[in-house]
């Protein structure tokens, strides 16, 4: 598990770096996402001589064990919103509106798109 | 200095107790949800929440304080980011079928959570200022309080409007796609992504695993694209 998770930090800090050193508009940690899947790709295509915990499920069940608690992770960040809800105060009613009618209106512009078009392209 | 008094003075500046109430919050919060079977109403980032919230009031404890502890849970969220190039990996087939749906949903997704936020307040009166604050409300926090500093808007504003954002399309989702019959779970995953960053895709792994894959994809290139089109849209909605 340790294993994994240094794995799992130096990817992140390798995206911290590569989107701090060419100011790239991505975080860090979203680069790091696309660097580990190019070593879970690399580990696939030439198998043995490996960490047993990279290529035994390990890696696969610390990531997911992270994952299956995403929730607990905004806690700290939401825990900030609510002594800071009076940068709301003289618009709350209008925001609370924009924020419901866009979120819905969202969620089913992409829903039927991506279902649209999955079907047209026969997916 | 009473006992009492000095116990408290010692717990509440480390780093122990506000991370043991962190934690606490979360695990009643997520042993409701589990227990009404992941009911929308009972999401467990919005109950935790408002559950330390109450905490830090009564004990008239700083937030700066709090987060000494709860900075350790918070730094989670990178390498969770970076594992979700696992369930992405496993479902890498399923994923590259439908790169062109999800193209496509990106952008008129992307652009009707912008269009539609900046009208809707705009119509109701809301100030161009805050405007500026709300456009980027749909994207994972970091990315989104950058838009805004860069075109001069309040940071702490988006902040807000975003984790309400999250909690919003997070209750939402499951009612409203019901209701419209979608099955699909890449596309009901792909739009919560979109449409709530973070706090959507915990709400889509807790419902099927391929949700959560296809959400945190929305969520990766959501953050991109309305970098990209919160100006555009700002100069020409103004």
């Amino acid at each position: 598990m340790i294993l994994s998770l240094t794995l799992l930090l130096l990817c992140q800090l390798a995206g911290e770096i590569l989107a701090r050193t060419f100011a790239l508009p991505v975080p860090g940690p979203v680069i790091g996402m696309a660097l580990l899947l190019g070593v879970l790709g690399l580990r696939d295509r030439r198998p043995g001589g490996l960490p047993a915990p990279l290529t035994d499920g390990t890696l696969e069940r610390t990531g997911k064990g992270l994952l299956a608690h995403l929730s607990l992770l905004f806690v700290p960040a939401g825990a900030g919103v609510i002594g800071r809800l009076d940068v709301l105060a003289a618009h709350g009613p209008a925001l609370a509106v924009a924020l419901v009618v866009s979120t819905a209106l969202a969620l089913v512009a992409t829903v039927y798109t991506f279902s649209f078009v999955a079907r047209r392209t026969g997916r | 200095m009473s006992g009492d008094f000095a116990l408290w003075v010692f717990l509440s500046r480390t780093p122990l107790l506000w991370l043991t109430v962190t934690l606490t919050a979360y695990v009643i919060a997520d042993r409701v949800s589990a227990a009404t079977g992941r009911h929308p109403l009972a999401n467990p980032v919005l109950h935790a929440i408002w559950m330390v919230g109450l905490v830090l009031v009564v004990t008239r404890t700083p937030y700066a304080v709090y987060f000494e502890g709860a900075q350790f849970v918070h730094f989670l969220l990178g390498p969770a980011t970076v594992a979700l190039a696992i369930p992405l990996y496993e479902h890498r087939k399923t994923v590259t079928r439908v790169l062109l749906p999800m193209l496509a949903a990106l952008v008129v997704g992307s652009t009707v959570a912008l269009v539609a936020g900046i009208g809707t307040a705009k119509l109701l009166g809301v100030p161009d200022a805050i405007l500026v604050a709300l456009a980027p409300k749909s994207v994972t926090a970091s990315v989104a309080m950058g838009i805004t500093s860069a075109l001069g808007g309040d940071p702490t504003l988006t902040a807000v409007l975003v984790i309400l954002t999250g909690i919003l399309g997070a209750i939402m989702v499951t009612p409203l796609l019901d209701r419209l019959g979608i099955k699909d779970y890449r596309a009901r995953g792909f739009a919560v992504g979109l449409a709530a960053h973070g706090i959507g895709t915990a709400r889509a792994f807790q419902v099927s695993e391929v949700a959560g894959t296809f959400a945190g994809i929305a969520m990766g290139l959501n953050a991109f694209l309305t970098a990209v089109l919160v100006p555009v849209a700002l100069a020409l909605l103004r």
